[in-house]
């Protein structure tokens, strides 16, 4: 194995997590992939172990590590099951606007819970027609004397419904597109906010994703987050938090299928043999866990860099998010072939990683929008050399 | 301490296997004895056929003479003698015999004193009845009270209590009170010939080593008894034997106050006092499938048993566990139905009679403890079993 | 509430292997850990402080020095306080030498209102610690506590197991519970207990210390002795069939007529 040279604290953390997914997190993993309940013990017990807290100040309750810490976390649980993993990880996605651009009233308003694990947060930025295009936002926040009025409707929001605190992503002005948005902390419970449809998916099945609704729903102008017009860019400096963050469920979910499919070879017989002893399934083996060693390597440089507080760190997290993801597709595709027709039964574990492993690459930014902001990088740097 | 008389040690290992707690290894051809891991047991003393390992101990000898009589705790619930003091009876009887001794029974409790005679057909020499209102029911204080007055009056040479909820709380009170040696869990009794000593053999990890312990200076040597491994006395009406009642009104007194008995076996048996057990695991898939379990247990007049994941998986209340983390049973025969046999389920129950294992796994460790055992689908084997179960007892 | 939970550190026998050929546990690589029974005393006894503000979980094993990991695990579960008792001239105690020992511990500790201990230990089966204590301390005890229903700093109600159910019993404190799997489910262990058990600082309590009656313990302050160690007998091998269902139903059913008629 690489030696990542993780502190004390973190190669606890990662025990603690590693505890947590094989323990509680794998008996109940098929359960709520066919059931698609909110997982709430698990998160209780995540909670208790003071896991939610990895990357909050100590003095809002945190353990005060940062993305990296976050991400093993999200790592290790991954690996047992990638949707109860994302229950956890969407949590960070709703904390992090709030960590990066909160105010100290909100700071100390809403992090403990949110540390403690007590409530959940989730991050609402996608809408019907506005997917990768953050500019076509419809959802608009009118501002009155001492509050704004928000209308409109959120889509696919992971967490949506379960999670107390929210992070909405409204237009202020249209006719700025992208600059005209802002961000609002909106608490479940807030007269006009309300959930619609609860979508059912083809993986991370047990967790929530679920339309926000907004009817008149008066927000006290305290929470707006930064300030009007700063949305878009607490979205990117969130998403360059966070991408971090589903980059490590990636390579959980990789590893777990990795793991059970090694399993699997090598007590399974042909031809007289276990078949990890034929070069065809030694090769795939092989590939399978080189590519997967990269891409954590990557991942852990990205959480890294963004714990050191480095400037841009746009494309490192692109990069570690699209990478790692792809791997993950590639990996749960090969487990599935060495199981053979096993793998594609329900009864066996393996397809339940393959299909957990599909949404890495689409949320957060698709792949081919991560790919657009490292080519946008690549040329950017170009220019400015000349 | 313990000591390797390096002399005569030859290096030849079988210290190293014997030793239940790892404690020994071989250096430079002989053994050492890691001291932080010995627990002082004597495995490897036993074992050496060399005599290079010595436990010294001071052997002080008290006069432990003027002890006489075996003694067997009747334990009583709601005024029914259990059925473990039957066998406690049958073994004392057997212990007091060798002894030239006489069998007393000691029966605590309200209004009691009529059931000594059944005590009396079962082999008590005489049973001393204890009464007061509050030994009604099973309470620490009064009952350690009592027993301890009759230990200094009478000086028994054995006490025999059965291993149960009451018998081992009870016993090690009184032990402590009166400074006597008690050995839990006993297996198997015997008088050593020569000493005359109790020999009290118990199972330890979970049965898989059997530990023989005696108690040489302190009286008197007290034992709790497992169920159903000691055989029981025949009723023999036309035995008589003395009956002495003593009354303990106003002389007693508890801390703790019982409020309220709660039974809920209902129609079915008593695990530890089953002769017959039928346990379903995870092998049932979904808890309605209990009800298969339930009706075989039910045609065998048995009781109903669950593995650990059964209990775990909310199948069945935590009542019926059978294993190390619940109840160790020992019934006449066992029937593990889609148990695949994990440890822990078969230290608790590995000591049957007879025990038949259904499962589809050939390879499921059950099969290994099994006397018999069928490989195949348990939801086609056991309504075949109620089938042939049903003929046979009509016969 | 001031609570002390005794602990013992076993061999985890969840994940032991019988050796084929001498019917015996393979022990090498056998991981030590806290026994089974006193995790669920170890989380009742954080729940009660959950409940009770200004509570304290002190916890306190006997043994050898490396029982300091049991320790300290119990402390990243949340536990406030650890204490060893571990000296050479202890070795060798049986339960009533252990129970004389643990109950000086406590009462160098002395501020408790509680203690509570499992049901028994999962390598000895013996269950006569707990009573043991409580005796030597002269406090009452109810064993085999399957609930708490109700507890208050001078008095307590509980369900006890029993054979056939449940007993529900009042209790004065001080006194002792030994408790059974039933009561609750323990806890995995908290970052921030980790890391706090990772510096807490845990008192080696020796003879001395504790200013023991050296005639009450070790092997030659045991009233019991063991003479004999050995494995028990392997069952003979059974008669397993892999045949049609309806013909083995039938062998095994006319083999068992003694015993279910019996």
């Amino acid at each position: 194995m690489v030696d990542y040279l993780l502190t004390e604290e973190q190669q606890m953390l990662k025990e603690l997590a590693h505890q947590i997914a094989e323990e509680k997190i794998r008996p109940v993993a098929k359960e709520h992939d066919e059931t698609g309940e909110f997982p709430w013990d698990i998160m209780k017990i995540i909670a208790q172990s003071d896991l939610f807290g990895v990357y909050i100040d100590e003095k809002y309750g945190g353990t005060g590590g940062g993305v990296f810490e976050l991400a093993l976390v999200t790592e290790e649980l991954s690996r047992a099951c990638g949707g109860i993993a994302v229950c956890f990880a969407a949590s960070a996605l709703g904390t992090y606007p709030i960590l990066l651009f909160g105010n100290d009233k909100q700071k100390d308003k809403y992090l403990p819970d949110l540390a403690s694990g007590k409530k959940l947060a989730a991050f609402a930025v996608t809408e019907p027609n506005a997917g990768s295009d953050a500019s076509a936002i419809e959802t608009k926040a009118e501002k009155k004397a001492d509050h704004y009025v928000l209308n409109g409707r959120k889509q696919w929001i992971t967490n949506g419904g379960e999670a107390e605190t929210y992070v909405v992503i409204a237009m202020t002005n249209r006719s700025k597109g992208a600059r005209g948005a802002s961000a609002f902390i909106v608490e479940k419970g807030t007269p006009g906010f309300e959930f619609g449809k609860k979508e059912d998916k083809l993986g991370i099945r047990a967790s929530a994703t679920r339309e926000l609704l907004f009817n008149d729903c008066k927000i006290p102008q305290e929470n707006i987050l930064s300030r009007e017009g700063m949305g878009f860019i607490v979205a990117m400096k969130t998403f360059d938090c966070s991408r971090s963050g589903v980059a490590a469920q990636a390579i959980g979910i990789a590893q777990g299928a990795l793991e059970l499919t090694l399993e699997y070879a090598h007590q399974r017989h042909q031809f007289g043999k276990p078949i990890t002893s034929f070069q065809g399934i030694q090769f795939m083996l092989a590939d399978m866990a080189t590519e997967l060693e990269a891409a954590r390597a990557l991942v852990y440089s990205a959480c890294r860099m963004v714990d050191s507080g480095a400037k841009n760190v746009a494309r490192a997290s692109a990069m570690a998010k699209m990478y790692a993801s792809d791997v993950a597709m590639k990996v749960t595709t090969d487990c599935i072939q060495i199981f053979g027709g096993y793998g594609y039964m329900k009864e066996y574990p393996i397809e339940k990683y393959f299909r957990d492993a599909k949404i890495t690459q689409i949320y957060e930014g698709t792949n081919q929008i991560m790919r657009g902001v490292i080519a946008a990088n690549l040329v950017k740097e170009l220019a400015k050399k000349k | 301490m313990i000591k390797i008389v390096l002399d005569k040690c030859t290096g030849c290992t079988l210290c190293v296997k014997s030793c239940p707690f790892a404690a020994i290894e071989i250096v430079n051809k002989k053994a050492v004895i890691d001291l932080t891991k010995c627990n002082l047991c004597g495995a490897c003393v036993d074992v050496c056929s060399f005599e290079a390992i010595v436990i010294e101990r001071e052997e002080e000898k008290k006069d432990v003479s003027g002890y006489k009589n075996v003694w067997v705790f009747a334990e009583q619930k709601k005024g029914l003698i259990q059925p473990v003091v039957y066998e406690l009876l049958g073994k004392g009887k057997e212990l007091a015999q060798q002894l030239n001794s006489q069998l007393w029974a000691v029966l605590l409790g309200a209004d009691i004193k009529e059931k000594a005679s059944e005590l009396i057909e079962r082999g008590a020499d005489k049973v001393i009845v204890a009464e007061g209102a509050l030994l009604a029911n099973y309470l620490d204080e009064p009952y350690t009270q009592v027993l301890v007055d009759l230990i200094k009056k009478y000086k028994p040479e054995i006490i025999l209590s059965g291993a149960t909820t009451i018998g081992r709380a009870l016993v090690s009170r009184v032990a402590v009170n009166i400074g006597a040696g008690l050995t839990a869990d006993c297996t198997g009794l015997e008088i050593d010939p020569e000493s005359k000593l109790l020999l009290q053999t118990r199972p330890a990890f979970g049965g898989n080593i059997m530990a023989t312990i005696i108690t040489p200076n302190h009286r008197p040597q007290m034992a709790t008894v497992r169920h159903k491994v000691m055989k029981e006395s025949q009723i023999d009406t036309s035995r008589e034997g003395e009956v002495e009642v003593l009354n303990y009104n106003g002389k007693l007194s508890s801390r703790t106050r019982v409020l309220d008995m709660i039974d809920e076996v209902g129609k079915t048996v008593n695990l530890t006092e089953a002769d017959i057990i039928v346990s379903g695991g995870y092998g049932l898939g979904k808890p309605e499938n209990f009800k298969l379990i339930e009706e075989l247990a039910e045609i065998l007049g048995g009781a109903v048993g669950a593995s650990r994941s059964a209990v775990d998986n909310d199948w069945i209340p935590y009542s019926h566990q059978v294993g190390q983390t619940g109840r160790t049973v020992c019934p006449k025969l066992y029937v593990a139905c889609g148990i695949s046999g994990q440890i822990q389920h078969l230290v608790g129950m590995q000591s049957s009679d007879v025990i038949v294992a259904i499962n589809k796994d050939s390879e499921a460790p059950i099969f290994k403890v099994a006397t018999y055992g069928i490989v195949g689908d348990l939801f086609e084997i056991v309504p075949l079993f109620m089938k042939r179960f049903k003929e046979i007892l009509k016969k | 509430m001031k609570i002390i939970v005794c602990i013992k550190q076993v061999p985890d026998t969840t994940n032991v292997k019988i050796d084929p050929e001498t019917n015996t546990l393979i022990r090498e690589g056998v991981a030590s850990v806290i026994n089974p029974f006193d995790m669920y005393a170890i989380e009742e006894g954080l729940r009660i402080k959950e409940r009770m503000a200004g509570s304290e979980v002190t916890v306190v094993s006997m043994g050898p020095p490396q029982a300091d990991i049991a320790l300290r695990e119990a402390v990243s579960m949340g536990v406030d306080k650890a204490v060893l008792v571990s000296d050479r001239k202890i070795a060798g105690s049986d339960t009533w030498a252990t129970s004389y020992i643990l109950s000086k511990a406590i009462q160098k500790i002395s501020d408790f209102n509680l203690i509570l201990c499992g049901k028994q230990a999962s390598d000895g089966d013996t269950a006569q610690v707990g009573p043991g204590i409580s005796s030597w301390l002269d406090i009452p005890q109810v064993t085999y506590v399957k609930k708490i229903e109700k507890i208050e700093v001078d008095k307590a109600i509980v369900e006890r197991m029993t054979e056939e159910g449940f007993d529900i019993v009042e209790i004065p404190l001080p006194c002792l519970f030994t408790v059974v799997k039933e009561i609750n489910e323990p806890r995995l262990p908290s970052l921030k207990g980790k890391m706090k058990a990772k510096k807490i600082e845990i008192p080696i309590w020796g003879v001395d210390d504790l200013e023991l009656d050296e005639g009450k313990i070790g092997l030659n302050g045991s009233p019991t002795r063991v003479v004999k160690i050995f494995t028990p007998s392997a069952r003979e091998k059974g008669m397993i069939l892999d045949g049609k269902a309806a013909e083995s139903v039938n062998k095994i059913a006319a083999l068992l007529e003694d015993v279910i008629i019996g």
